[in-house]
């Protein structure tokens, strides 16, 4: 049992390593490639889920609910950064860490005026609602399976689009030293809203995905963006490789972690001590983790060279 | 009545015209809720259920004209302490009603009672106010904290559950919780699990609880957590093979989000929607006509607050000067409550009956909770006893 045990939670921690991932992967670029600190980055991923939620309402279909949000997460993201964010690449980053904390509580109360402040509920599509037999009496829900798959779609795409493309090629020179690009006559500003739109879409697209397993709520962005933040100081900022490395060691460690440290405390420690050092640890794993890898390499495992 | 007789004379021999505005002064009621933030809905509940009592008594408590002023404590006790001394200091309210947090409930209750103003509680019931601090000037319409956990413990033991698997929150709340259901529970837990508050994805536990296997699972997650529990428990196809206890979990507040994933998931209550008395039926039926959801049992303990209010000003002609005699008239009020059965105990919380009840879908497709059965009758909490009569 201790051997599916794990594998379960493996599962599990893959699918919120890939979730994080989603989020950071537009995280790290904006941070690397504009050296832009947004912390309202979050908060796409909440108006992914809300989109979701309101379009899923609309339309009755989950499908089309995420076709009509992943463009309008994008519409969403170029307009923040039109009116906002543009204004503040310039300034320091107290000004930017600022300004984007105060986009953040209002989008949070933004949503509470449109859609209430009880937390909404996406129904899972009826193709995926099901869930698969893993082992004796432990169901695991096709909807989750489905979410990795997506997950790791989206990891080869961007790997595709960043290693093997023009503006690929633009972005990570652009990670590496943006005013050399500027100087060779790209226009880095252009540049900028392409890769911020993106970011943006993707952050609502795993908004989009988590809709149906979590609840839709004002302010479900904020506890995630921590996360993601420790995702891309692990993995390197702007690199998505290094995004996507660290996105699932931090899932996993998270979920096995929580599941297994007072197993483990256990051999060393009376059942009851144990538990309750576990549950003290467990939440502190990741950043016990961070702090080692930070320790032994100082920018992360795949820093950008500069 | 004699004062109001005479304030009216008075008031008309100085000016007509002013007359009726004097002959009675309005009776003010603060309203400290919590309106903003993932838990607003619960403040939410509370608040359209007092205005519905309101309603239901043309504007008037014991006959004066009501004014009642909402403010939102934000769910942060400092910030519930400032806007409690407005309400006393600035409108010079006579009677606090809320809150629904425990923590705003214990950072107020001092300045509130210390202004001789009554407070009466629709939702919270720390330990410590109905035991060692109990006060004369506070009263609850809800319940003392930990009894609707009691409730699922008892169930839990008289089933025969062998082995029953914890999962709380990791805070002062969901520590209670756990510890009030273990009060009749005297199984083996198998596993006593907490997770950070406000952890969304349980899906590591819900594999922990698949092997552990246990007879049941108790739990504790308002808001958004147990929407998510529930869905989740449900996807993993735990909810038919291992019964799932709860309490401030599976309620009218949560259920809209969670919808069929919660029918059939027992819970612990001191009342239910279905409850069979006219007053209830007329009540939720015209809270469902407002406000367009069925009524959780915080806007029935806000509901029967104001009827409390209503029935002790009757009984004192409306005077609230004379707070001996108002308290003893609160202490005592005669009225009907929406949950049947129901008098204050010596610590000012209620004396009532507890129930298992059952998430149903209603034939008009929306969901609600549904009495099971009784579990405790006339049931007074476990601190009473440490509640001396001199404080």
């Amino acid at each position: 049992m201790t051997a599916t045990l794990f594998f379960v939670q493996a599962l599990n921690g893959l699918q919120f390593g890939l979730i994080l991932f989603l989020i950071a992967a537009g995280l790290t670029l904006v941070f690397g490639v504009m050296d832009f600190i947004n912390l309202a980055h979050g908060v796409q991923y909440m108006v992914g889920a809300y989109l979701v939620a309101a379009f899923s309402a609309w339309t009755g279909s989950f499908g089309w609910a995420l076709l009509l949000a992943l463009p309008s997460a994008l519409v969403f993201g170029l307009l923040l950064e039109v009116l906002i964010f543009r204004h503040l690449y310039d300034r320091d980053h107290l000004d930017q860490v600022l300004a984007t904390f105060g986009v953040i509580l209002f989008l949070n109360q933004g949503v509470k005026f449109v859609w209430g402040a009880a937390p909404l509920s996406v129904s899972v599509p009826e193709l995926l609602s099901g869930s698969v037999e893993i082992a004796n009496g432990l169901l695991y829900p096709v909807y989750r399976l489905a979410i990795i798959a997506a997950g790791l779609l989206i990891a080869a795409l961007l790997y595709v689009l960043v290693n093997h493309t023009r503006v690929g090629m633009l972005v990570r020179a652009g990670a590496s030293n943006a005013s050399m690009v500027s100087a060779l006559g790209v226009n880095i500003q252009r540049l900028f809203m392409v890769v911020f739109g993106f970011g943006a879409m993707l952050a609502g697209f795993a908004g989009a995905m988590v809709a149906p397993i979590l609840s839709v709520e004002p302010g479900m962005g904020d506890n995630i963006l921590i996360l993601a933040f420790v995702v891309i100081v692990i993995g390197g900022i702007g690199s998505i490789r290094g995004a996507f490395l660290a996105a699932l060691l931090i899932g996993l460690v998270d979920t096995v972690g929580r599941s297994f440290a007072p197993n483990l405390l256990r051999l060393v420690l009376d059942p009851a001590a144990a538990s309750q050092t576990g549950r003290a640890i467990a939440p502190m794993l990741i950043y016990i983790f961070m702090a080692a890898v930070l320790f032994f390499r100082p920018s992360g495992l795949f820093p950008v060279k500069r | 009545m004699n004062a109001t007789i005479k304030t009216l004379g008075l008031a008309a021999a100085v000016t007509l015209a002013a007359a009726p505005a004097m002959a009675q002064e309005k009776l003010k009621v603060g309203l400290l809720l919590t309106l903003s933030g993932p838990s607003a809905v619960l403040g939410q509940h509370a608040r359209d259920g007092f205005q519905l009592a309101m309603k239901d008594l043309g504007g008037k408590l014991g006959g004066r004209d009501v004014e009642v002023i909402v403010v939102d404590d934000e769910l942060k006790p400092d910030v519930a302490v400032t806007k409690v001394k407005g309400l006393i200091e600035r409108d010079k309210v006579d009677f606090v009603v809320g809150p629904i947090f425990s923590n705003v409930a214990v950072a107020t209750h001092k300045p509130i009672v210390d202004s001789k103003t009554f407070y009466i509680s629709v939702n919270a019931g720390p330990s410590n106010l109905a035991g060692k601090s109990c006060n004369p000037y506070f009263f609850a319409t809800s319940y003392q904290n930990d009894q609707n956990h009691e409730v699922l413990g008892k169930v839990a033991q008289d089933r025969g559950y062998k082995k029953v698997y914890l999962l709380a929150p990791n805070y002062q709340a969901g520590k209670d919780a756990l510890a009030g259901f273990k009060r009749h529970y005297k199984g083996e837990i198998v596993e006593e699990s907490y997770t950070p508050l406000n952890t969304l994805d349980f899906q590591s536990e819900l594999a922990k609880i698949a092997s552990m296997q246990p007879d049941a699972i108790f739990t504790f997650m308002p808001g958004g957590m147990g929407v998510n529990l529930v869905k989740q428990y449900r996807a993993a196809g735990l909810a038919d093979r291992i019964p799932f206890l709860s309490a401030f979990t599976v309620d009218e507040t949560n259920l809209p989000a969670q919808q069929d994933a919660a029918i059939g998931m027992l819970s612990g209550s001191n009342w239910a929607p279905n409850m069979d008395t006219p007053e209830n039926k007329k009540f939720v039926a015209a809270f469902e006509a407002a406000y367009n959801t069925v009524p959780a049992s915080y806007a029935m303990h806000s509901y029967d607050a104001a009827l409390l209010i209503d029935a002790a000003l009757k009984a004192t002609g409306g005077m609230t000067d004379n707070k001996e005699a108002l308290r003893a008239a609160i202490q005592k009020a005669e009225f009907k409550s929406l949950r049947g059965d129901f008098k204050f105990g010596a610590n000012g919380f209620p004396i009532q009956d507890f129930y298992l009840v059952k998430a149903v879908k209603r034939p008009d497709g929306k969901l609600q909770t549904e009495i099971a059965e009784k579990v405790f009758d006339n049931y007074t909490d476990a601190y009473a006893k440490e509640c001396a009569p001199t404080n």
